[in-house]
């Protein structure tokens, strides 16, 4: 068989692609046709630069989640002959049921570039967001009280935050991600304190909220408290007794490296918020109404920060997409074997100069994403600014 | 002004202080300091001959006592050899063992030996931070006017064309990341089989079996060339740049709605002159914060980029620091990382304070 060109190339992969082509036309045509009774979300739709980029991270997402049915090869498997083949080759040996090509060629131990970089997506997007989330909870619930309450508080709370933000990122990566640490209690002990921050966030919203009727407290609490305990056993300790939750001592490792870097920058954007939203009437209404502090903060001042707490949520994902990459660029943290692109990047890299297509691929995929979440972040800015 | 610089120098000592006892923990678990002697003792040896490689180094003490060893306020090990003659950690120093002083730690000025470059690690820093110093010049002056005239130019007119095209391209170049864009540069342009290197080659626009510019970096510490550096410079000042163009453009916007603008322009005075005179110094002062708290930032990418371009600079250096767990000089790095970081700030604060005199500091 001949190589294919890069028309065909372009054409099969589209193919490839069609069951996130369907679910992106599904998405677009319903969000459209209803944009007006979506909120924010709807309005998205009416800024192009909002729309090109959740087109694109749409597209990662589906692509996330259809990858099973969008790779051609097992991303592990090596195809025989087809070390550094360009893109486009066909296989050397076609066994029953084969894929005929590798349609963006294969890397040094000649496994299929495509494929990997379609389950890279699935790898970082299922951490990235999960991680920027928990900085985010992290960062609410020390940033709240540090803008609201004030004092001593705010004081240290600030000079840890400083404190962690003055490590060099990368310095502290490599600290923090290594083989030696994970056999040691610290990636648990750390992940044991932040992801407990996650769960009495959600308890103290439901109990601020509810404190004033006994038994739906007690009923939400306890649901809240019996689900996040369940979570949290088996994501920070890999003990939950159902198996349900868990996570590799590898992921977890990153995971905890990852929010810490995070949480000192959204609590200084939530302090920095709040500091201002205090001084609003409401609060000063909710006040005199003789509110207590958690309730002003959890269901005053945080309804009215959303605006820029879900832009800067998108900004964070992809953040937290560079650093993932960042890790897999020095190999750390992450099994050889990983598909995610920092590491196929820094694979590809010794053989940049003759066979490019290895580390360009996960390359200009990382990028895209992350400029999908940045141009998302920028239509909901405009739109979120319109009210 | 004296009180608030005092107060800040003081933090910064807590800070310094904090952070390296951090990199000290986490340096010196026991498995990391496995890891150390068979890095420095060979990679097979048994775990008993770990065990007395440490000890015979002064790793076995109790880590507060070595890290008070570092810091200077306990007297440095010192143990006699079989033979007789006197090993310690302030003994490497000096010829005569008698002469050598109880303490030997930062607050003398010893900031202790590399194992990874066997040397000592005032020497190997001070050497690379000078390599990374020419690097962060040329970036700076790459960046900050290329930032600002983006941002300039997209915020005099806000919504416009300009504006929206220079704002999606800032956009795109803080998704960007150093890895990415020396990736793409180095195979785009610093290849002599694929890119556009060959192709130029055979429109006859350069000589056969050249690059555009070199991918690796390690010519520019003899001689710094256009050559040999615009892509490690346009690496790290690409993902820079977006950012900075960005709060140029939006403080920019801002300053274009005030009064004194509109004023301007009722007064007849042509747009160019508007700009330059009355609106750019306003616009100037959110940019000059933001480009002194980036100079920190710029660091992850001196590490990604001169490990990619093999530019042997302080980020180098880092990285080699921890691969090979070299205690003090990732210590000696980190208190060098930090001093830069809170030193940015109290010069964006101070700047603040010169820049606007509306704010009053203290």
């Amino acid at each position: 068989m001949d190589p294919l060109g890069w028309f065909e190339i372009l054409g099969r992969m589209a193919w490839q692609f069609m069951p996130v082509w369907i679910a992106l036309i599904v998405t677009f045509t319903l969000s459209i046709a209803f944009k007006r009774k979506l909120g924010l979300y709807g309005k998205l739709f009416d800024s192009r630069i909002g729309m090109v980029g959740f087109f694109i991270v749409a597209f990662w997402l589906f692509t996330a989640f259809f990858a099973d049915y969008i790779i051609t090869h097992n991303p592990l498997s090596q195809g025989r002959g087809m070390r550094n083949a360009a893109p486009g080759t066909p296989m050397a040996r076609l066994a029953e049921g084969m894929y005929e090509y590798y349609l963006l060629g294969g890397d040094t131990r000649a496994r299929d570039v495509f494929s990997r970089a379609v389950m890279g997506a699935r790898e970082v997007l299922t951490i990235a967001p999960f991680a920027a989330m928990i900085s985010f909870m992290i960062g609410i619930s020390l940033g709240l009280p540090a803008g609201y309450i004030g004092g001593r508080l705010d004081t240290g709370l600030t000079f840890v935050a400083n404190l962690v933000l003055a490590f060099p990122v990368i310095l502290l990566f490599f600290l923090l991600v290594a083989p030696e640490i994970q056999d040691t209690a610290i990636p648990m002990s750390m992940a044991g304190v932040l992801f407990l921050v996650p769960v009495l966030f959600f308890m103290v919203l439901v109990n601020s909220r509810f404190h004033t009727q006994p038994w739906k407290r007690t009923l939400y609490v306890g649901a809240v408290l019996a689900f996040g305990f369940w979570a949290y056993s088996g994501l920070a300790f890999n003990a939950d007794p159902l198996g349900f939750w868990g996570m590799s001592p590898n992921l977890l490792n990153v995971f905890v490296a990852v929010v810490f870097v995070n949480a000192p920058t959204v609590f200084r954007i939530v302090r920095g918020i709040t500091l201002d939203i205090k001084t609003r009437d409401y609060v000063a209404a909710a006040q005199t109404r003789g509110e207590g502090p958690w309730y002003i903060m959890m269901w005053e001042i945080l309804p009215n920060a959303r605006g820029p707490l879900i832009v800067d949520f998108c900004l964070r994902i992809g953040y937290t997409t560079i650093l993932l990459g960042t890790l897999g660029f020095f190999g750390l943290g992450v099994s050889p074997e990983s598909p995610d692109w920092g590491s196929t990047i820094n694979d590809g890299r010794s053989v940049l100069r003759s066979h490019p297509h290895l580390a360009l691929v996960p390359a200009l995929s990382l990028m895209s994403l992350v400029l999908g979440l940045n141009l998302l972040a920028d239509g909901l800015r405009e739109e979120s600014l319109k009210d | 002004m004296l009180f608030f610089l005092l107060r800040r120098i003081g933090v910064m000592l807590l800070t310094a202080l904090c952070l390296t006892f951090v990199v000290f923990y986490l340096t010196n678990l026991p498995a990391k300091l496995e890891t150390l002697a068979k890095t420095q003792a060979g990679s097979r040896i048994s775990d008993a001959e770990v065990q007395s490689w440490l000890a015979r180094n002064g790793y076995d003490a109790p880590m507060l006592v070595r890290y008070g060893e570092w810091l200077g306020v306990v007297p440095g090990w010192t143990r006699e050899e079989a033979d007789g003659t006197l090993q310690g950690r302030c003994l490497r120093r000096v010829e005569d063992p008698a002469m050598a002083p109880a303490r030997c730690g930062i607050l003398q000025g010893y900031f202790g030996q590399s194992t990874r470059f066997r040397a000592p690690v005032s020497e190997v820093i001070g050497a690379r931070l000078g390599a990374t110093g020419w690097l962060m010049l040329w970036v700076v002056i790459v960046m900050v006017p290329m930032a600002l005239i983006v941002g300039v130019l997209a915020g005099m007119r806000e919504g416009s064309r300009t504006d929206r095209s220079l704002s999606t391209f800032a956009i795109a170049s803080t998704a960007t990341p150093e890895y990415v864009s020396g990736v793409v540069f180095i195979a785009l342009l610093a290849s002599t089989t694929v890119g556009l290197s060959p192709l130029f080659s055979s429109w006859g626009w350069l000589p056969e079996n050249t690059a555009l510019f070199q991918g690796n970096a390690r010519s520019a510490l003899d001689q710094i060339t256009f050559w040999n550096f615009t892509l490690p410079v346009m690496t790290i000042a690409l993902y820079g740049m977006g950012y900075v163009a960005r709060i140029t453009r939006a403080s920019m916007t801002e300053v274009m709605t005030q009064q004194y603008i509109r004023t301007a322009r009722l007064k007849g005075v042509s747009f160019p002159n508007i700009v330059m005179r009355h609106a750019l110094r306003n616009a100037l002062i959110a940019p000059f914060t933001v480009i002194m708290l980036q100079i920190p930032w710029l660091l992850n990418g001196v590490v990604i980029v001169e490990v990619l371009f093999s530019y042997p600079g302080f980020g180098w250096v880092l990285f080699e620091a921890a691969v090979n767990n070299d205690i003090e000089l990732l210590l000696a790095a980190s208190m060098v990382a930090v001093v830069v970081v809170l030193l940015t700030q109290l010069i964006s604060d101070v700047g603040y304070v010169f820049l606007n005199p509306r704010i009053r500091i203290s």
